[in-house]
C-alpha cells in the first residue's frame, strides 16, 4: 500500500499526522485549563503554524504527548488517547472524557497528501476547537479550582473507555481519509456524574462557599505564604510572550478542594474567582496530589483557594470546640444541600423544597459560633449558594470575626420559624452580612436583609384580589358618590378652611 | 454540482437571539475561513494563520469559538443585529448564511453567483414568565446550541464539495479577500421574518460585505 505513495508524500503524510496528533493534544488540554483561549490571526504566514491555525504549544503538554507516542505514530490499532478526569481534594477522581485519535484501514488512494489531506486536517482541528467547548467537561473545567481540578493523561495503544461509567456518549469530531488509512477523531464522555455526588455526601468536610477574593487580608492571611510564585496557569495569550509557558512548565500545581456534585450551576465559584494570581502556596499542596501520575492541568487559580483548601482539610481534624464542629457539620450539611439542590439544576423548585426541609435542622442548632481564631476557616459556617453565582456576591457573605451571640441567633430563629419561605434560597443560620456588627440591637442588618429579602407579593398585583376589589370598587362607586354628594357642604367648608 | 442545504432550528428567548445566532454563524465561518492567501510566482501560494477566540455568552450557558477577526465579527454582528431587531418578541424568523462562487460572465451580463452551501437557521422566539424559567432556558439553550455545533461539525466533516483552490486571478470569485486577517469563502447573509400569520414577509438583505464589482 505504501508503495503507491511517493516517498515524499509518505514523508509528508507522516509529518502531518505526527503534528496533527501533537496539535490535537494541545487543543484538548488547553480547552480544559479553565480559561478562555485567544490567539491572533496573522495574514503573513509564519511558517511555524501547523495547519494554518494559531495553536500555541504548551511545552509540558508537547513533552507528555511525545513521551506517550514514543516515536510512533497513531496507526491502525495504535490510537492516541487523551483522557480528561476530575479529581477532588479528597482524592476522589473520575474520568470525564476520552478523546481518541485513531486510524482505520480505509484508505483513500487518490487523495492528494500535501494539499487535500493537509487542508482537511486543518478543518478537523477547527472542529476539535469547536467541539471541545461543547462537551460537559468544558463547563466543569471552567469552574475548576476550589473544589476540584481537571487532569489529563495521554496514552497510546488501545482505547480504554471503561472508566467513563454507564451510558457514556460518543461524539465524532471528524474523519480525514489518507492514502494509508482514515484518521478519526472522536470523544467519549461520561454522562453519569451521580456516583461522585453520593460519595460527596458521605463526607462532612465543609466547602467554602465564598468567593476567595475575600481572603485577601484577613483570616487566612497567616496561612498564605507572603510571596507567591509564578502563576502556573496558561494565560490567555493577549500577551504573546513565551514567558507564559515557562510558568506552565511547573504545572503540577493546581488547587484542589472538595468536589461538589453535579457541576456547573452548583459551583458557587463564579468566574470572578479565577483571576490569574500567583499560586505558590498551591504548589506545595498540589504536587503531593499529583503523585499517581495524572498530569495536572493548570487553571487560573486564586492562591487563596489553595490555602483555603488546606485549612478546610485540617479543620475537621482539629476542632477546638464543639461549636466549631457544629459549624463544620452544618456547613457540610449545607453543602450537601446545595449539592443535592444542584444535582438537578434544571429543577430549582424541587431542589428548593429539598433545601427548605433542611432548614429546620440548622435553625435548631443552638450554638453555631465559629471564631476566626479557633477555626482556620472563617467561612466554614456558610454553606455555598448555588443556583446563581450572582447570588454569591461578596457583599453578602464576607466574614464577621467575632462569634455571633444570641440576638442574631434569636432573630434568625424567629425568622426561621415563620419564614421558612419556600422562596428562600439562603441558609437561615449564621447569616452575617458584610459590615454588620453583632451587637445587642434586636434588629440588625442581617435580620433586616433576611426579612425584606422576599417581600410578600403586593396585594394589588395578585390577580384574584385585584380583580375582585376592582369589581367591588365599581359596584360601590355609585353609593359612594351619593354619600359624597350628600356631604358636599362639608367638603366645601373644608376646602375653604384650607384656603 | 448541487447546492448543499442545511437547516438548524433553535428556540430561544428574545435576549438570547443575538448570541445564539453569533454562536452558530461563527462556528460555521470558523470552518469556512482560511488564512490570507499570498500568491508567489510560479502559481504557488502560502496561507496565513487563522487565530481563534473563545466567546462566552452572557444570556446562554455556552461558549463558542470564532475566528479572531474583529472585522469579520463586526460584519456578522451587524447582520445578526438587524435580524434580531426585525424579529418580534415572540415571532419566528430565519437567517441564512450562503456560501457562493462567482462565475464571471461576458459583458453585458453580470456575474453569476452560484451558491454551493446554504445554512439556514430557523429561530422561534419565546417569552418566559419568570426568572426560574429563564434560568432553565439558559441551560437548555446552551445544550441545544451544543447539539447544533455538533451537527455543523458533522456536516462539514463529510468533506463534500468545496470550490477548487483558485488561481490568483480567480481568488475573488471564491474567497472574500476584503478582510485583512482572514479569508472566508464568499458568503452572504439574508434573513426572513415570518409574521404571526405564518406568511413569510421577506426582508432580504443584500450582501453585507463589499465585493469586487461585477462590471
Amino acid at each position: 500500500m505504501d508503495g503507491d505513495l511517493s516517498p515524499q508524500d509518505k514523508k509528508d503524510l507522516d509529518k502531518f499526522i505526527k503534528f496533527f496528533a501533537l496539535k490535537t493534544v494541545q487543543v484538548i488540554v488547553q480547552a480544559r485549563l479553565g480559561e478562555k483561549i485567544c490567539t491572533r490571526s496573522s495574514s503573513s504566514p509564519t511558517g511555524s503554524d501547523w495547519f494554518n491555525l494559531a495553536i500555541k504549544d504548551i511545552p509540558e503538554v508537547t513533552h507528555e504527548a511525545k513521551k506517550a507516542l514514543a516515536g510512533q505514530l497513531p496507526g491502525i490499532g495504535r490510537s492516541m488517547c487523551v483522557e480528561i478526569s476530575l479529581k477532588t481534594s479528597e482524592g476522589d477522581s473520575m474520568e470525564l472524557e476520552t478523546w481518541c485519535l485513531e486510524m482505520n484501514e480505509k484508505c483513500d488512494k487518490d487523495i492528494k497528501v500535501s494539499y487535500t489531506v493537509y487542508n482537511r486536517l486543518s478543518v478537523l482541528l477547527k472542529s476539535l476547537l469547536a467541539i471541545t467547548r461543547v462537551t460537559p467537561a468544558y463547563k466543569l473545567s471552567r469552574k475548576q479550582g476550589h473544589d476540584y481540578v481537571i487532569l489529563y493523561r495521554i496514552y497510546f495503544g488501545e482505547v480504554q473507555l471503561g472508566g467513563l461509567g454507564e451510558g457514556f456518549q460518543t461524539v465524532r469530531v471528524g474523519v480525514v481519509g489518507t492514502p494509508v488509512g482514515t484518521v478519526t477523531l472522536s470523544c467519549a464522555y461520561r454522562t453519569n456524574l451521580a456516583f461522585m455526588s453520593s460519595r460527596q455526601f458521605e463526607r462532612s468536610a465543609p466547602i467554602m462557599g465564598i468567593i476567595v477574593d475575600h481572603f485577601v487580608d484577613a483570616p487566612c492571611g497567616n496561612q498564605r505564604p507572603i510571596t507567591m510564585g509564578q502563576p502556573c496557569n496558561y494565560r490567555a495569550p493577549d500577551e504573546d510572550d513565551g514567558g507564559a509557558f515557562a510558568g506552565v512548565q511547573d504545572s503540577q500545581e493546581v488547587c484542589t478542594t472538595s468536589f461538589s456534585t453535579s457541576p456547573p450551576s452548583q459551583l458557587y465559584a463564579s468566574r470572578l474567582s479565577y483571576q490569574p494570581a500567583p499560586t505558590g502556596g498551591a504548589a506545595e499542596f498540589n504536587t503531593n496530589q499529583v503523585k499517581e501520575g495524572g498530569n495536572v492541568l493548570v487553571p487560573a487559580q486564586p492562591p487563596h483557594g489553595a490555602d483555603v483548601h488546606l485549612t478546610v482539610e485540617n479543620a475537621p481534624n482539629t476542632p477546638s470546640s464543639s461549636g466549631d464542629e457544629d459549624g463544620l457539620l452544618q456547613s457540610g450539611e449545607g453543602r450537601r444541600d446545595d449539592g443535592r439542590r444542584s444535582v438537578s439544576p434544571s429543577d430549582p423548585v424541587e431542589s428548593l423544597n429539598a433545601f427548605t426541609r433542611k432548614v429546620g435542622a440548622f435553625v435548631n442548632k443552638p450554638n453555631t459560633q465559629i471564631t476566626a481564631a479557633s477555626l482556620d476557616l472563617p467561612f466554614a459556617a456558610f454553606a455555598p449558594r448555588g443556583l446563581d453565582s450572582e447570588e454569591n456576591d461578596p457583599m453578602v457573605r464576607p466574614p464577621d470575626s467575632p462569634p455571633s451571640q444570641s440576638p442574631l441567633q434569636a432573630s434568625l430563629h424567629s425568622q426561621g420559624s415563620d419564614g421558612s419561605g419556600p422562596q428562600d434560597d439562603f441558609v437561615m443560620v449564621d447569616f452575617r452580612p458584610a459590615f454588620s456588627k453583632d451587637d445587642l440591637l434586636p434588629m440588625d442588618l442581617g435580620t433586616f436583609y433576611r426579612e425584606f429579602q422576599n417581600p410578600p407579593q403586593l396585594a394589588s398585583l395578585s390577580l384574584h384580589t385585584s380583580s375582585q376589589s376592582m369589581a367591588d370598587d365599581l359596584d360601590s362607586l355609585p353609593e359612594k358618590l351619593r354619600v359624597y354628594e350628600k356631604n358636599i357642604d362639608e367638603f366645601d367648608a373644608f376646602v375653604d378652611m384650607l384656603q | 454540482m448541487n447546492c448543499r442545504s442545511e437547516v438548524l432550528e433553535v428556540t430561544v428567548e428574545a435576549r438570547q437571539v443575538e448570541e445564539a445566532m453569533l454562536a452558530l454563524l461563527h462556528t460555521i465561518l470558523l470552518h469556512r475561513s482560511t488564512g490570507k492567501f499570498h500568491y508567489k510566482k510560479e502559481g504557488t501560494y502560502s496561507i496565513g494563520t487563522v487565530g481563534t477566540q473563545d466567546i462566552d455568552c452572557d444570556f446562554i450557558d455556552f461558549t463558542f469559538v470564532r475566528v479572531s477577526s474583529e472585522e469579520l465579527d463586526r460584519v456578522i454582528r451587524k447582520a445578526v443585529s438587524e435580524f434580531k431587531d426585525a424579529l418580534s418578541s415572540d415571532g419566528m424568523g430565519q437567517i441564512s448564511l450562503e456560501f457562493y462562487q462567482k462565475k464571471k460572465s461576458r459583458w453585458p451580463f453580470s456575474d453569476e453567483c452560484i451558491p454551493w452551501e446554504v445554512w439556514s437557521i430557523k429561530v422561534s422566539v419565546v417569552n418566559l414568565a419568570n426568572e426560574q424559567e429563564r434560568q432553565i432556558c439558559r441551560e437548555k439553550v446552551g445544550e441545544k446550541l451544543g447539539e447544533k455545533v455538533i451537527n455543523v461539525v458533522e456536516v462539514i466533516n463529510r468533506h463534500e464539495y468545496l470550490p477548487k483552490m483558485p488561481t490568483q486571478s480567480e481568488v475573488d470569485n471564491v474567497f472574500d479577500t476584503s478582510l485583512k486577517d482572514v479569508q472566508p469563502y464568499l458568503y452572504k447573509i439574508t434573513y426572513q421574518i415570518t409574521d404571526s400569520l405564518g406568511t413569510s414577509v421577506s426582508t432580504t438583505m443584500r450582501r453585507l460585505i463589499k465585493d469586487t464589482l461585477a462590471l
